[in-house]
């Protein structure tokens, strides 16, 4: 199979690989690139785990062919954080305990970041359905609503 | 695991014609590929030459006018359809299906032609879309034809397209007035795939008699089902508790489902009669009140 030159951005960072076509996104963010914090949870593209951002749209990378990702804008789990310091969401996440096992927790984060792009001021309702894609088995979904409530209250707001 | 392909990438609807005629024995396309690569993965589907049309922005688009309608490019998005003001405005049963299609990560990335052309059953917008008396439109290097969307289906996961061709257009006429649409679908987690569903649409004169019916069910057969019966029960009569029973009894009897996991058929006969009364009742209130 005639491999593919594959340009991308990943979190700010400009990369060139060569892939086969039929490697899914999921697979070039996770063993090509490194970036593990993507997680791939169920195969049938139902549980949002490998939820990245294309662009500012939020997507399931396991169920997007790389190729298609030729000149996008990627943003991963990875990419929240700046300089070294957490983003709003990824500090709400910690006080409100909105993950036990964690394995939701990336795909979450980017289900969240990308709907509060879209809507900053969700009600609860649309919160839940802005996660609507992302499946926890953990937590009940209750601390995550509260922290993203926090988030869009303000309590994180960056100096 | 998916088997391999040519990946072919054509950056205009001329070329990927050119593409498909040229492999027209062993070649799919794929456009957001929400559907396609789970089949993919299976191994359910093999290709030899594999056409991405993602990238074809002359196809993505959304027009409307008082006469002809609103016309739907195929690489539009699910997104761009529930976010639509004019769609909201002009077909607001549109933005409700699509706001319980799937999940948003998918409404971002896949498409309205994908889906359609997918031919899953128990898709809600193929029911839909035919109550609202849709048509589908397929180009080839031969020129373009249209096709009612309610001939498009003729098996199970088959549909109409000749295999050189594409769907580049969805087309919707513009509604009656005293026209309303209502679609529901039955699941047991919200945005879940129906387990059934049902389309009504209706037109209610001003002395609210209906003038005009057209129920769809999702997931009572192979392909989308229009319960002709049930349209019958209810042309030319006034909104009545009995005239629901009937035209639920009569869906049911036009259903031909089958049991699996998710309902037994007697489930589904079922919940194609409730859902009928309570989808024809939704759209005979809005084309009252409109």
């Amino acid at each position: 199979m005639e491999k593919q030159l594959l340009k991308l951005t990943v979190n700010g960072q400009e990369y060139e690989l060569y892939i086969s076509p039929k490697t899914l996104l999921v697979e070039v963010i996770r063993d090509h690139i490194g970036l593990t914090g993507t997680k791939r949870g169920c195969e049938t593209v139902s549980c949002g785990a490998c939820t990245v951002m294309i662009d500012d749209m939020a997507v399931k990378s396991c169920s997007i062919l790389a190729v298609q990702a030729q000149g996008r804008h990627i943003t991963t789990v990875e990419g929240l954080e700046k300089n070294g310091k957490l983003a709003p969401m990824q500090k709400a996440f910690l006080d409100y305990g909105s993950y036990q096992c964690g394995f939701c927790t990336a795909g979450m984060l980017m289900s969240c970041e990308a709907f509060l792009k879209e809507n900053p001021a969700p009600t609860k309702e649309e919160i839940r359905e802005g996660i609507e894609g992302n499946i926890c088995r953990c937590t009940g979904y209750n601390s995550i609503v509260r922290a993203v409530e926090a988030v869009v209250k303000g309590n994180y707001r960056e100096e | 695991m998916i088997q391999d392909f040519t990946y072919l990438r054509p950056g205009t609807l001329q070329e990927a014609l050119s593409m498909l005629a040229a492999h027209k024995d062993d070649s799919k396309i794929i456009c957001g590929g929400q559907s396609l690569l789970i089949v993919m993965r299976q191994g359910l589907l093999v290709t030899d030459h594999l056409i991405d049309i993602k990238g074809l922005k002359e196809l993505c688009y959304i027009v409307f006018d008082e006469q002809e309608g609103l016309k739907i490019g195929a690489t539009t998005t699910h997104r761009a359809i529930e976010t639509s003001e004019l769609i909201k405005q002009k077909y607001p049963v549109l933005v409700a299906v699509e706001k319980r299609l799937a999940s948003i990560q998918v409404r971002n990335w896949g498409t309205i032609a994908g889906n359609l052309a997918h031919g899953d059953s128990s898709g809600d917008l193929a029911p839909t879309l035919i109550a609202l008396d849709a048509k589908i439109k397929l180009a080839s290097l031969k020129g373009s034809r249209i096709v009612p969307l309610e001939k498009f289906y003729t098996g199970l996961f088959e549909t109409a397209i000749e295999k050189d061709e594409l769907v580049v257009e969805v087309q919707v006429p513009p509604l009656r007035s005293g026209t309303a649409v209502a679609y529901k679908k039955f699941n047991l987690i919200e945005n879940d795939q129906a387990i059934v569903g049902v389309a009504a649409a209706v037109t209610i004169d001003r002395k609210g008699t209906c003038n005009d019916a057209r129920v769809v069910l999702s997931n009572a057969g192979v392909t989308p089902i229009r319960a002709k019966n049930a349209e019958k029960v209810l042309i030319g009569k006034k909104l009545a508790d009995a005239l629901l029973v009937k035209a639920g009894e009569a869906a049911s009897g036009d259903a031909e489902p089958v049991s699996d996991i998710h309902a037994s058929e007697e489930y589904r006969r079922h919940l194609v009669k409730v859902l009928t009364k309570r989808m024809v009742k939704q759209a005979w209130d809005q084309a009252t009140h409109s």
